[in-house]
């Protein structure tokens, strides 16, 4: 076992207790980055070894835990291409507040990983660079679009990272690659620096290798920023040692997602988290959200709508990639044309006609009911129960190519993560098993601000089971455990 | 049934050019999703309020102050093309016949 095997806390135990070099940590995470990028391709710029290795500061633990950032989120000198072309040349020239805060602890960034470009899909084959593959199993998806994030915690060459969920883009990878994603409150993580997707739904998350992990990371970015008109002025989550106590506890497994479209062997996982919790004193009842079946075309309209709009600034005028034109208008239209790829300018059509003339009512204004709906669903549950519980993705990770064709059917595949992003609710995805070496993962929904009680229930749902202990194999040749 | 017209015209106001084979494969696919998104109609939500935002906050305002920016050095950065401190484009009428 490596010492990039390991966890972040793990890595500050031993750090405390002076038992590991610091810059050793930090070249295992090289190492594997040296042994592994190649195949699995998490990153879009890596930082020179050296400059990682000489970042690395005696008094300051957190600059010896490499963490890798979405390369959606600016980093002040470093490239931020959202995986597009249209932003191929793009240097970042300040900070997401997100940064800022990591700075101050004096993290030591090992490199900008892959996505969906601009963060739409569920698989990051959506990159204009090329795909991601799964560390479990490389010719599959790591699921996305934080999938770079996502499988560069898994095959252990940064030991935790950021990510950021619009429709799942956190928690659906971190269930494809078997380690632990938050989507936090909306509101509770500044989005200043994040490049934006759909205004109304991002939030920027921890992407880690245990509950734990999860916990101290989300302590170190949540918080009020007056640079983000929607970050909330409210008391920031404050870490400390997690208990997991879920005795008593009250869980609403919910029926809508286990319904038609589920794979089984994903079923089969559920029935045991069930058991788990049960085992644990928890009380699990089903709980029938009626109108979550309607997130996914809900969904559909509002986000493109959000993106035609946020998308509208790339035009070739004041950063990125610019084609040729005789006039401003052309030079614009061709920039956007050559500059964005095929799921990006998918998404700006859907998105500029539902908001067009004579369709904003019958397809916008009637999503943002839906939206009311949804939310209203979530409400009337949370005064049942303490939390909710349902697979994090209905499928396992599926091979490369293998939906590439058919948008729809990669869409309808989001509907156990959307609902929870249309709602504002925070919600985490921890591993709960494994089919055939392919991860599942649970998630576990709260109602808003309730981070620290999914910490306690996904912790004490932890504890009690191996999966968060497991990490992938290569090509056959185990590394780690 | 989206007509291939209507996919220009939306095109057009999106300012994104497309190829005639990119036009007929949004066309499809978009009426995939569209048709999907007819189940919307399931519902009566005439009673029903739109739901814009999950935050409670409206009109977030601060002191009218002036706060330290970019340079205009550091905003040019990454313009694709500058000239004396500006960015420069075609011309937005007519261009050079």
């Amino acid at each position: 076992m490596d010492l990039a095997d390991l966890t972040a806390h793990e890595l500050l135990d031993l750090i405390r207790r002076k038992e590991v070099s610091l810059r050793d940590i930090v070249k295992s995470c090289i190492e594997r980055i040296e042994r592994y990028e190649p195949i699995i391709k998490a990153y879009l710029t890596v930082r020179d070894p050296e400059d990682v290795i000489n970042s690395v500061k005696d008094d300051e633990p957190y600059s010896a835990i490499p963490i890798a950032i979405k390369d959606n989120i600016l980093v002040k000198g470093l490239p931020n291409t959202c995986a597009s072309k249209i932003l191929s040349n793009f240097i970042a020239p300040y900070n997401a507040t997100v940064i800022e805060k990591l700075n101050r602890k004096a993290f030591n960034i090992i490199g900008k990983t892959n996505l969906d470009e601009f963060a739409m899909g569920s698989s990051t084959e959506n990159s204009a660079f090329g795909p991601t593959k799964n560390p479990w199993d490389i010719e599959r998806v790591p699921g996305g679009s934080s999938g770079g994030s996502a499988a560069s915690v898994a095959m252990g060459s940064a030991i935790w990272a950021l990510g950021s969920d619009t429709g799942g883009s956190i928690r659906q990878p971190a269930s494809f690659c078997g380690v632990v994603g938050l989507k936090p409150t909306y509101g509770t993580v500044s989005r200043y620096g994040l490049v934006a997707f759909a205004s109304s739904l991002d939030q920027i998350g921890p992407i880690t290798k245990d509950v734990t992990d999860c916990a101290i990371l989300y302590s170190f970015i949540n918080g009020h920023d007056p640079n983000d008109s929607t970050s909330l002025d409210v008391e920031p989550y404050r870490y400390s040692p997690l208990k997991g106590d879920v005795r008593g506890l009250r869980i609403g497994l919910i029926k809508e997602l286990l319904a038609e479209g589920v794979d089984p062997s994903v079923k089969k996982c559920m029935e045991d988290a069930v058991r788990t919790f049960e085992d644990l004193g928890a009380i699990v009842e089903e709980v029938s959200l009626p109108h979550i079946s309607y997130s996914v075309p809900t969904y559909y309209i509002l986000a493109p709508a959000e993106a035609s709009s946020n998308l509208a600034r790339f035009d070739g005028v004041r950063y990125g990639f610019r084609a040729s034109g005789k006039t401003a208008e052309e030079m614009m239209s061709n920039t956007r044309g050559e500059g964005f790829g095929p799921e990006v300018k998918r998404r700006i059509m859907l998105g500029t006609y539902v908001l067009s003339a004579g369709y904003y009512e019958a397809f916008y204004l009637k999503a943002l009911k839906f939206r009311n709906l949804i939310a209203g669903d979530f409400k009337k549950a949370f005064e049942r129960f303490d939390v909710l519980i349902s697979p994090t993705s209905p499928i396992l990770p599926f091979k490369l190519g293998e939906k590439v064709e058919n948008p729809l059917e990669m869409y309808l595949a989001d509907i156990c993560t959307i609902p929870i992003n249309l709602a504002g609710l925070p919600a985490i995805s921890i591993p709960c098993g494994f089919v055939n070496d392919l991860p599942v993962g649970l998630q576990i929904i709260g109602p808003v601000f309730s981070e620290s009680k999914l910490f306690e229930v996904a912790y004490g749902f932890e504890q009690a089971t191996p999966f968060h202990k497991r990490r992938p194999q290569l090509g056959g040749k185990p590394y780690g455990l | 049934m989206l007509s291939i017209e209507e996919v220009i015209h939306i095109e057009r106001l999106a300012r994104l050019r497309l190829t005639d084979k990119e036009r007929e494969m949004y066309r499809k696919q978009l009426n995939d999703v569209l048709n999907y998104a007819a189940r919307l109609d399931e519902i009566d939500t005439s009673n029903v309020l739109p739901m814009y935002h999950v935050l409670p906050v409206t009109n977030v305002l601060r002191e009218d102050i002036p706060r330290e920016n970019f340079s205009q050095e550091v905003a040019l950065s990454n313009a694709p093309l500058k000239e004396d401190g500006f960015f420069v484009i075609p011309p937005i009428l007519g261009g050079e016949e």
